[in-house]
């Protein structure tokens, strides 16, 4: 659940904050030499010089709507991060006010539902903090507990094409992981390499192994006409 | 095991008393019976007695003290503690906790430092419930009440809670996080005796679970159900129902998703709430047109024991004049979330002569807070947010109100005031004005701004405060600050506990002046000031009495908190870094230090390093 707070942190210019669109973690500006922000006056594009321009590139966008309202003013001042020290929920239900519903960056979350058959908690996760289907894994062993999963091949993937392995797989594990994807279809985890499952899943279910043997054929099918 | 066990220069070694017994032996003389074993029942007795008179101690500064008197009066004070409170979780262990403290029933617990709520420290940096919970399971099966802040709470944590503690009657949740609906339904549905669940400023994440519809069912013993930070909607039908069997419910704070209208049908079924949140106080999208508008100003009229009002989250102006009527009873109104003007507020603010608390945005300008003072004689708190937060933002609020709060509001303890513009002039007519202040808390929120009048620094304005108003023990500093400053707060800040300082100051001297010059000083937090290790350097006779000590984008180099580190075996000295850098040169970041019983902990995430 702490994920969630990823979706709260605020991208701006280096040790910016100030938005609502989503942020990997805050910068601040131990590095900044202090003196740089005595002068009030100071356009901020000259005080940047030894700040990381690549986080310039990528978020000058904050700045637009600022100076678009008043062009008389001088470009707004980087917003530093917790400056105000006012806490996000607040700064961030006074900026929905004016500009709606809070939109997530598609691009940099991919929150999806998990649910296990009899457990009581439905869970969020965000895809986009595994890289494999192994840190995945993992990830969902520590938060159902009594949900392991079977080990996969040695790209994560099962191997579809065969099918008494697939069988194997299936009445070995207690618990088999599936998902839903693009198409509405409710597929076996694993079937396609990790980017295309991150990209194509839109929420999970670990269900009962023996209950997932009737996911198999449509699975290997769907595998077999993609090949 | 408080923070205020420690009040002492010296960190406790554990504990070695003088016992009591060559006393008792010399006063029982030569009587009857073996001298061992009478001073053995002397000693029991008193014990008992000791008991009996201690289970009437409340506060917990008069308990430390009661502790620290003998062996005898240690162990009976720890017998009869029922409120456990620890200022600081990584402050003590839940061993240590539980090990001397037997028969506790309510934990107070306090986790993040408060500069983590602005985005200053990466998140998964602690202060994880589960630890405690656990322990808490074990230890004190009779735990009835649970108070957490800033601490990192899990669904699983809340089952526990709710599962292994029958008698569990109240939750508090300040400034959490690390649970969502999911938690909540589990927790409503196996507590049977709760009577308070406070969900405040937490983050709640939304599991699309119902959990409203997971009370159970017949007569709830609830008196206090809050829940306007969870950011999901609620099963209205089953909240109605709830209320309607809570015969008990006094206060009631509800979330945005909940309607006007909706509100109405709950005001009715409960008129005998004392603290009511009114959600959006905005019709659902989904009201027809034509439909008849409930005669809300009714439903605030049976309320009669209204007295603290809040909420108005999506507010419709036009509906505000259906709590006219209980203004006149109001002791503490929250308009923090209502963007209202001036003109808007007026109507209101002149009926509540009774008010003491009064959160507000600053969209109802200089000339709202002229209102407010021409009214409120009995103003105790005052907070003014900013609706827009940032440095260059226009500034409807100035001087001119804080000048005007200051000559209206002569009963002022508290006041937080965010706004762009401020003069020395005003601050020190406040500093007159209002000798009873023991919180000011003033935000210029433009970083080292001066007196927009006199283009002078505020240090003369913050040291009237600290010269003027001598029960000031909460301080927060801003705009443009010279050493001279802290100079007045080292030498005047006598009872200063609680100092927050952002892009102040000129040199280590500041720092030097506030860590020699105030006394009772506790919690420390810096950010963006220009000291360095020399300035750490000249607090080390005082840090073992202050519960925490933070310092983010300062000057202070790793060898140099080393150096604290190594002087100070108590204490634990945190350096944090943002999540995705990696460790590379001497400079710190983030200084997070704090005096512990228990040494390092050990569930630190990759960007702490504890030296």
């Amino acid at each position: 659940m702490a994920n969630m707070l990823g979706t709260e942190l605020c991208l701006g210019l280096p040790g910016g904050g100030g938005g609502n669109e989503v942020d990997s973690s805050p910068r601040t500006t131990g590095k900044r030499g202090f003196s740089d922000t005595v002068d009030l006056k100071l356009n901020l594009r000259a005080k940047e010089t030894d700040m990381d321009l690549n986080k310039n590139l990528d978020n000058g966008s904050e700045e637009k709507p600022v100076s678009a309202k008043d062009p008389a003013k001088p470009p707004a001042k980087a917003q530093m991060v917790g400056w105000p020290p006012v806490r996000s929920y607040r700064k961030n239900f006074m900026a929905n006010k004016s500009t709606g519903e809070e939109s997530e960056k598609a691009s940099s979350v991919a929150f999806v539902k998990v649910s296990m058959d009899g457990a009581p908690y439905l869970r969020k996760v965000d895809l986009k903090m595994y890289k494999s289907y192994q840190e995945l894994s993992d990830a969902l062993a520590k938060m159902f507990s009594s949900f392991t999963m079977s080990n996969y091949g040695s790209q994560g993937m099962i191997d579809f094409m065969n099918e008494s392995k697939l069988m194997d797989l299936l009445n070995s594990s207690d618990y088999v992981p599936s998902y839903e994807d693009k198409d509405g279809d409710w597929m076996l985890v694993g079937d396609v390499p990790w980017q295309m499952f991150v990209d194509s899943c839109k929420r999970l279910r670990i269900m009962k192994g023996l209950e997932a043997i009737g996911l198999a054929p449509r699975a290997m099918e769907k595998c077999k006409s993609r090949a | 095991m408080s923070e205020d066990d420690e009040r002492q220069q010296c960190p406790p070694s554990d504990l070695e008393f003088v016992s009591n017994k060559a006393r008792n032996c010399n006063a029982t003389g030569s009587g009857s019976g073996h001298p061992e074993l009478q001073s053995v029942y002397l000693d029991q007795v008193l014990e008992n007695v000791l008991e009996n008179v201690l289970h009437f101690l409340t506060s917990k500064r008069d308990r430390n003290a009661a502790s620290l008197v003998c062996k005898s009066w240690y162990r009976v004070e720890a017998l009869t503690r029922s409120e456990l409170f620890i200022g600081n979780c990584y402050a003590v262990s839940p061993a240590r906790a539980t090990a001397r403290f037997a028969r506790v029933r309510a934990l107070h617990l306090k986790g993040k430092p408060r500069f983590a709520d602005f985005n200053l420290m990466p998140p998964d940096w602690g202060a994880h419930f589960n630890p405690w919970a656990l322990a808490m399971a074990k230890a004190y099966p009779w735990l009835e009440k649970v108070n957490l802040k800033r601490m990192s709470v899990t669904d699983d944590d809340l089952a526990t809670l709710a599962e292994l503690f029958l008698g569990f009657k109240e939750l508090v949740l300040v400034c959490c996080d690390g649970f969502g609906t999911s938690g909540l339904a589990i927790f409503v549905n196996k507590c049977r005796q709760l009577k308070v669940l406070d969900l405040i400023e937490s983050e709640v994440s939304d599991d699309e679970s119902d959990w409203i519809s997971c009370f159970p069912e017949g007569e709830s013993h609830l008196e206090s159900l809050i829940f306007d930070c969870v950011e999901c909607h609620i099963n209205f039908e089953a909240l109605e129902r709830l209320v309607a069997r809570s015969p008990l419910l006094k206060k009631l704070r509800l979330n945005r998703y909940v309607s006007i209208g909706q509100l109405y049908h709950l005001m009715i079924r409960a008129p005998q709430l004392t603290h009511l949140g009114t959600g959006s106080f905005s019709p659902s999208e989904i009201a027809g047109q034509g439909d008849q508008e409930p005669d809300y100003v009714n439903a605030f009229a049976a309320c009669k024991s209204l007295v603290c009002l809040s909420g108005f989250r999506e507010i419709i102006p036009d509906y505000l004049p259906a709590i006219y009527i209980v203004c006149a009873n109001l002791t503490s109104l929250n308009f923090s979330y209502a963007n209202i003007t001036a003109e808007q507020l007026k109507p209101i603010i002149s009926k509540c002569h009774k008010l003491q608390v009064f959160w507000v945005l600053d969209s109802i300008c200089d000339e709202g807070l002229q209102a407010v003072a021409a009214t409120c004689k009995e103003l105790r708190e005052l907070r003014v947010f900013p609706v827009d937060a940032r440095e260059d933002s226009d500034g409807p609020v100035s001087e001119v109100g804080l000048q005007a709060i200051s000559e209206g509001c002569r009963k002022l303890q508290s006041i937080l005031y965010f706004c762009q513009r401020m003069t020395n002039t005003a601050v020190i007519a406040m500093s007159k004005n209002c000798p009873d202040l023991v919180v000011f808390r003033l935000c210029i929120m433009g970083r080292h701004r001066a007196d927009h009048v006199t283009g002078e620094p505020m240090d003369d304005g913050f040291g009237a405060i600290v010269m003027n108003c001598k029960k000031l023990t909460r301080l927060a500093v801003s705009g443009l600050l010279t050493d001279k400053a802290f100079d007045y707060i080292g030498r005047h800040g006598k009872l200063v506990r609680t100092l927050s300082v952002a892009f102040s100051g000129d040199s280590d001297m500041a720092l030097k002046y506030v860590l020699e010059g105030c006394p009772q000083l506790q919690k420390l937090e810096i950010r963006d000031s220009p000291f360095g290790d020399a300035a750490l350097r000249s607090g080390l006779h005082h840090y073992y009495s202050m519960r925490f000590l933070w310092m983010s984008s300062c000057r202070l180099t790793r060898h140099g908190c080393q150096e604290i580190a190594r002087a100070m075996p108590r204490l634990v000295v945190e350096v944090i870094r943002s999540a995705d850098e990696e460790e590379m040169d001497d400079a710190v970041e983030i200084l997070y230090m704090y005096r512990s019983l228990v040494g390092p902990r050990t569930d630190t995430p990759k960007f702490v390093t504890i030296l």
